[in-house]
């Protein structure tokens, strides 16, 4: 089937609506949260309706329709990534969540105090945070892949910080703010060879290119599905199966238990074992039939889409006297473009773009190193999705000048 | 909205009047606003009966912060303290001659907190100082 994105932005109804009288709603904000499609909004909705019920333990039909479906979704999830199984698919409330698990599971059970863990200059603070946290409780040493001029891994930097023997390599397969695809294949193999364990941030890969567990051969992975078309409350955490079962639980709780004594417990299997409580059972019915929609368009077909609009959208940008791109080439990143405008705070540029409709983000984007690397405090962000168009980038630039102007 | 950007916020933005440092000074305090990293210090200098003979500012953001910063200083030179301790977010928003959503009142805000914090001789701002 080809690729239309005018059908396909019939199937998000707020794409609808106006932000004020005569502006339609231009949203490229969508590296933030994407929008939701109406297979999703209304597969949560009959879930609401038809089949609500706590799930597992319940034997009326209700709790085995609910059970089914929220399993199902866990199936579907993990063969979108191309997981061995879906037990390695622990859900979570999102991508930080997820890397919180492996931080506090794994890595307090595995790390001592002066073990290295490799991150990236380029991390969400949901990358640095946690291992900050764990620096201070238990010691252990961070460094930090650089980032290139042009916004690129320093690759030959790493090569040199894997020879202090990491325990493990964390780090971003697609930048929120640059855009940069790292090559997290070859980042994995080599952090592998070095003996070290390995997590990545999918947060902003998952949503936008195919992935591939074992062919990335990851032994920690994660992404949010409000990023990917799906609700927000729910993400996922996968993990090597072996990894998994080695680790201790997390939260205790319901659920998450073979057997409780008064005194001790059994914690249950995987996946069970990671989730504690009644978990976002209605988000997990919505983050399977995101996936669906997006297998039903196609990940290869997404993906060549936003490159032609990404492309676009650089090469118009950059013909704009004054405004400073940030990130690789269209070629190396994903739909993202982060930008400066000289002479205009990128809070006003975002408040005046507002005005006719258009929504790009400001600030730090939540990676506040990258930003004090780059010597600036904030940017704007325009961000691209499946169901951008060209002329969506035209009304930009076009925003843009009305800002120059205005400040002219 | 076109009122957000009235041309005497942009006009403050662009050609503050009162934008630097005073050295001496009485009281200089400085903060952030975490949010967007808009930055603003605040140098006064004050009489034998605490009246505010000059102040300046100083700092990077957005327009809203900026233009705010610089039509605050020019309001209270040659007031009392007490005065100063006396204003609040109507103040501000008076100044600028604008209605402002909950994200944006903090970027209007960020110089009257510093000034206050600094005017009470706070060691932290807070931002009950201008509610």
């Amino acid at each position: 089937m080809k690729f239309d994105v005018i059908k396909i932005r019939q199937d998000f109804p707020i794409l609808e609506r106006q932000t004020r009288e005569g502006a339609r709603l231009i949203y490229l904000d969508s590296t933030a949260t994407s929008q939701k499609p109406r297979q999703v909004i209304e597969a949560m909705d009959d879930f609401y309706r038809q089949t609500n019920a706590n799930i597992h333990r319940g034997v009326h039909t209700l709790a085995e329709e609910a059970t089914a479906l929220y399993e199902g979704a866990r199936e579907r999830v993990a063969k979108f990534i191309n997981a061995e199984s879906a037990r390695q698919v622990i859900y979570t409330r999102n991508a930080t969540e997820a890397i919180n698990l492996a931080a506090y599971s794994w890595a307090r059970a595995n790390l001592k105090p002066g073990d290295l863990v490799v991150l990236t200059e380029m991390e969400h603070h949901s990358n640095l945070v946690p291992w900050h946290m764990l620096q201070l409780e238990r010691g252990v040493e961070l460094d930090f892949i650089p980032v290139t001029e042009d916004g690129l891994l320093d690759l030959e930097a790493y090569q040199s910080l894997l020879e202090r023997r990491p325990k493990l390599v964390s780090f971003t397969h697609m930048s929120n703010v640059l855009g940069t695809v790292n090559p997290a294949a070859e980042i994995i193999r080599l952090a592998h060879q070095a003996g070290a364990v390995t997590l990545v941030d999918g947060a902003q890969s998952v949503p936008h290119l195919t992935v591939d567990m074992q062919a990335l051969d990851a032994d920690f992975y994660v992404f949010s599905a409000h990023k990917m078309c799906g609700p927000t409350g729910i993400g996922a955490l996968y993990g090597k199966a072996d990894l998994l079962e080695s680790m201790p639980p997390f939260l205790g709780g319901g659920d998450m238990i073979r057997e409780v004594k008064l005194r001790s417990f059994r914690p249950n299997s995987l996946p069970h074992k990671f989730e504690a409580g009644t978990p976002a059972i209605a988000e997990a019915v919505g983050f399977g039939a995101a996936v669906d929609y997006l297998s039903s368009i196609g990940m290869d077909k997404i993906a060549a889409h936003e490159r032609e609009i990404t492309e676009y959208a650089l090469e118009r940008l950059e013909e704009i006297p004054g405004v400073k791109l940030f990130g690789p080439s269209a070629d190396k990143k994903g739909g993202v473009a982060a930008f400066t405008l000289e002479g205009v705070h990128p809070h006003d540029v975002a408040q005046i773009l507002d005005q006719d409709g258009i929504a790009v983000r400001a600030g730090h984007h939540c990676a506040q190193p990258l930003h004090e690397k780059f010597g600036i405090p904030a940017t704007s962000r325009a961000s691209f999705y499946l169901y951008t168009t060209k002329e969506e980038v035209d009304s930009l630039v076009n925003g843009i000048y009305k800002v120059k102007k205005m400040f002219g | 909205m076109d009122d957000l950007y009235r041309e005497i916020i942009i006009e403050h933005y662009k050609n503050p009047s009162y934008r630097g440092k005073l050295d001496p000074h009485d009281i200089s305090f400085s903060d952030n606003n975490p949010l967007c990293g808009d930055h603003i210090q605040i140098d006064l200098r004050v009489d034998g009966s605490g009246v505010i003979t000059d102040a300046r500012f100083d700092g990077h953001g957005c327009a809203i912060s900026q233009a705010s910063a610089d039509l605050l200083i020019e309001s209270i030179i040659g007031k009392p303290l007490e005065e100063v301790k006396k204003l609040n977010k109507d103040s501000v928003l008076e100044l600028l001659g604008i209605d402002l959503g909950p994200v944006r009142l903090k970027c209007a805000l960020l110089s009257l907190k510093v000034l206050k914090a600094g005017v009470y001789g706070m060691k932290e701002a807070s931002d009950a100082l201008v509610e």
